[in-house]
C-alpha cells in the first residue's frame, strides 16, 4: 500500500549530510510508490539544500527556517518537526540514525505514541509488509522488525542503504513553513570541536583505527596521516582509549561506536570480541599487527603481519603514489 | 534531591551470541548491569554524596534482575525497584517500557533521572528521551560531565566527537555516555549492606496498568546471525611488497580505493 513518508534531512556546516540522501532512498522504499516529502530545519536560506533533496528523489520539500533552529536543540527541532507532522499527517517518517536523529526521534515517537525502529541497516517490502533489519548486540546478531500499529517511524544507520543516483532533471516543489518555537529548555552555551574534520565515524567511508599497539598518543600521528590520505577518519579500540592514547569519542566497539565503513584498517588492534562487535560488518577489513595469532586476522580480508610503525608509513607512500598515477 | 536511575540487565559484553529456535540463546549467559547504566549509577551516587538526597534504581524485567539491582545497591544506591513483568508481558518494545515507567513516575517527586544512553543488547537508545517527553522534562542525551548548582545544571554532551556545553535546569533527565566517570566496584561492606537495603517489587497491577495499555507498537519477526566472516589473505614477502600488493588488491579486487 502506498504511503506518504516524511524524510527529515540533516545539514552539517552548510551542506546536507549524505545520510539524508540515504534516508530519502529508504523513504522511497517505505512509501511503496507514494509520496516522499523532505523536511529541512535550520536558519537562513535552505533552498539550495532543499533542491538537492529533490535531485536525490524527494517528491517535494518543506523548509522550516527559524533563527531558533540555527543550532540543534531537542526542544526546538522537536517542536518544528512536530508541527510539520501535524500539517502533513504522514504514514511514515524516516531520519538518519545520527546524534540528532537519536536525540529527536524518540521524543517525537513518544509524543505521537508511536513505535520507532532505530538504527535500521536495511528496509524491504515483503508481502506488503515493511520489514526493517537492524543490528542487535552491537552487530553480533540481527533482527527483523515490523511496525504493528500505526506510523512507520524509523532511523537508518549511515552507510548502509544506498542513496538514489542524483538527477538534476528532477523537479519538486519547495515550500516554506512558518513554525512557532516556544521555550527551549536546554541552552547551548558553546561547542568545542574535537573531531579533526567534518566526517563522523559512523558516516566515514574509510576508518583507520589504532589499538594498544599504537603505544602513545603520538603513535596515532601516522594513522591520522593515512586517514587523511584516504579521506577517512581515525578510530580506536577500547584498549587505546583506556590507555589514554586518544579520546573516548573515538572508541569503536560494543561500548563506543558501531561502524560500517567501506574500508577499515585496524592497526595494532588484537581484536577482542567487544571490538569486533563494533566493526566486523565493515565491507573490507585490513589488519596490521605484529602478532600473527591476533584474533583480528580472523575477520580481516587482508592481513599484514608486521610492525605498524614500519607498515603504515609505507602504506601512506604507496597510496600517494597510486593517486599520482591515477 | 530525589535521584532515580533507569537500569537494564544485559548480557556480559564477553558473551558470544547464538540463536536457537529463532531466539537468542540465554541459558548459560552471564549478565551484567548495562555498561552505560553503570555510569548512571556511579554519577547518581556522586551527585547524592555532594548534594544529599536518595538514589533509587529502577528496572523492568524478571525476578533475576534482582542481582543487578543488588549490585547497584552495593555500589551505594539507597533503594531499588523491580517492576516485574514476567507474568504479564510476553513481548514489549520501547513504547511498552516507557508506558510502564511513565506510570511509575506519575506519583513520585523527581529531581533527576539518569539512564544509559543506549543498552548494549537492543541498542535503541529510545527509553530516556521517550520518558522525558512523557514526563515533560528537559532531556540531555550522551552526557560526559554534569554539575548541579541549585536548580541550574551545566552539562558537557558528546555530539559525534565534539563537546556541546549545555545549560538547563532541574527536574531533568540525562543519558550517560562513556567518559562520564569510572564506575566503582562494590566494596565488601557495600555488598553486606546491600542485602538489607529496601528492594520493592511491583507488577503492572500496582501501577494501574493493563496489558493492553502497554501493548508494543513494533514486533520482532526474526533473529539471525550475520554470515560468518571468512578469514582472508595474510600477505607475504617484504613489507614493501606486502604494502604494494595490499594497495593493488584494495584497488582491483576489493574496489574500495
Amino acid at each position: 500500500m502506498s504511503k506518504k513518508v516524511l524524510v527529515i534531512g540533516e545539514a552539517r556546516e552548510g551542506s546536507l549530510r549524505n545520510v539524508t540522501f540515504e534516508a530519502i532512498a529508504a523513504g522511497n522504499i517505505v512509501s511503496d510508490g507514494g509520496e516522499v516529502v523532505g523536511v529541512l530545519c535550520g536558519a537562513g536560506d535552505l533552498n539550495s539544500m532543499a533542491q538537492e533533496m529533490v535531485y536525490h528523489g524527494a517528491s517535494r520539500v518543506i523548509t522550516v527556517a527559524n533563527e531558533e533552529l540555527k543550532t540543534y536543540t531537542s526542544d526546538g527541532y522537536g517542536q518544528a518537526i512536530y508541527q510539520v507532522i501535524q500539517d502533513e499527517s504522514p504514514e511514515g517518517i524516516i531520519m538518519g540514525h545520527t546524534a540528532i536523529g537519536k536525540d529527536v526521534t524518540p521524543k517525537l515517537a513518544s509524543r505521537l505514541e508511536s513505535g520507532l525502529v532505530s538504527d535500521a541497516t536495511e528496509v524491504v517490502v515483503e508481502d506488503g509488509n515493511i520489514v526493517f533489519t537492524r543490528p542487535i548486540y552491537s552487530g553480533k546478531a540481527f533482527e527483523k522488525k515490523e511496525v504493528t500499529d500505526g506510523l512507520v517511524f524509523a532511523t537508518i544507520r549511515p552507510n548502509n542503504i544506498p542513496a538514489l543516483t542524483r538527477d538534476d532533471s528532477l523537479a519538486g516543489e519547495v515550500t516554506e513553513k512558518e513554525v512557532e518555537i516556544s521555550t527551549i529548555r536546554t541552552i547551548i552555551k558553546d561547542v568545542i570541536k574535537k573531531s579533526s574534520e567534518g566526517v563522523d565515524l559512523s558516516e566515514a567511508k574509510v576508518i583507520v583505527a589504532g589499538g594498544r599497539g599504537v603505544k602513545s598518543s603520538e603513535g596515532f600521528e601516522p594513522l591520522q596521516e593515512l586517514a587523511d590520505t584516504l579521506n577517512g577518519t581515525v578510530g580506536a579500540s577500547r584498549g587505546a582509549c583506556d590507555a589514554g592514547y586518544c579520546d573516548y569519542s573515538l572508541q569503536i566497539g560494543q561500548t563506543g561506536k558501531v561502524v560500517t565503513p567501506d574500508l577499515y584498517i585496524a592497526c595494532g588492534i588484537s581484536g577482542a570480541i567487544q571490538h569486533l562487535a563494533g566493526m566486523s560488518n565493515s565491507k573490507v577489513i585490513v589488519a596490521i599487527n605484529k602478532d600473527p595469532e591476533a584474533n583480528i586476522f580472523n575477520v580481516a580480508d587482508y592481513g599484514i603481519v608486521g610492525d605498524l610503525f614500519d607498515v603504515v608509513p609505507k602504506l601512506i607512500e604507496e597510496v600517494k603514489q597510486m593517486k599520482v598515477n591515477a | 534531591m530525589n535521584i532515580f536511575v533507569l537500569l537494564k540487565r544485559t548480557f556480559d559484553t564477553e558473551e558470544k551470541i547464538t540463536v536457537a529456535n529463532g531466539k537468542i540463546e540465554d541459558d548459560s549467559a552471564e549478565y551484567i548491569i548495562n555498561p552505560y547504566d553503570e555510569y548512571a549509577v556511579e554519577e547518581a551516587i556522586k551527585i547524592r554524596d555532594e548534594h544529599g538526597g536518595e538514589v533509587t534504581v529502577v528496572t523492568i524485567g524478571e525476578e533475576d534482575a534482582e542481582k543487578q539491582l543488588r549490585t547497584a545497591l552495593a555500589m551505594g544506591a539507597d533503594q531499588a525497584v523491580l517492576i516485574n513483568t514476567e507474568d504479564d508481558l510476553e513481548e514489549g518494545d520501547q513504547f511498552t517500557t516507557v508506558k510502564i515507567l511513565e506510570a511509575f513516575f506519575s506519583d513520585r517527586d523527581v529531581d533527576l533521572i539518569l539512564g544509559g544512553n543506549v543498552a548494549i543488547d537492543e541498542a535503541s537508545g529510545q527509553v530516556g528521551p521517550r520518558l522525558a517527553e512523557r514526563l515533560d522534562m528537559p532531556c540531555v542525551t550522551t552526557i560526559t560531565k554534569i554539575e548541579i548548582d541549585g536548580t541550574t545544571v551545566t552539562i558537557d554532551r558528546d555530539v559525534e566527537g565534539d563537546v556541546e556545553k549545555v545549560e538547563t535546569s532541574l527536574p531533568l533527565l540525562v543519558t550517560c555516555q562513556q567518559g562520564l566517570n569510572e564506575p566503582r566496584y562494590p566494596s565488601l561492606p557495600g555488598i553486606m549492606k546491600a542485602k538489607k537495603k529496601p528492594l520493592e517489587e511491583l507488577e503492572l497491577d500496582d501501577l494501574d496498568l493493563e496489558e493492553d495499555d502497554v501493548e508494543a507498537k513494533t514486533k520482532t519477526t526474526e533473529i539471525f546471525l550475520p554470515p560468518e566472516k571468512q578469514a582472508g589473505k595474510v600477505l607475504e614477502g617484504e613489507t614493501a611488497d606486502q604494502v604494494k600488493e595490499l594497495v593493488s588488491l584494495l584497488k582491483t579486487e576489493a574496489k574500495v580505493l
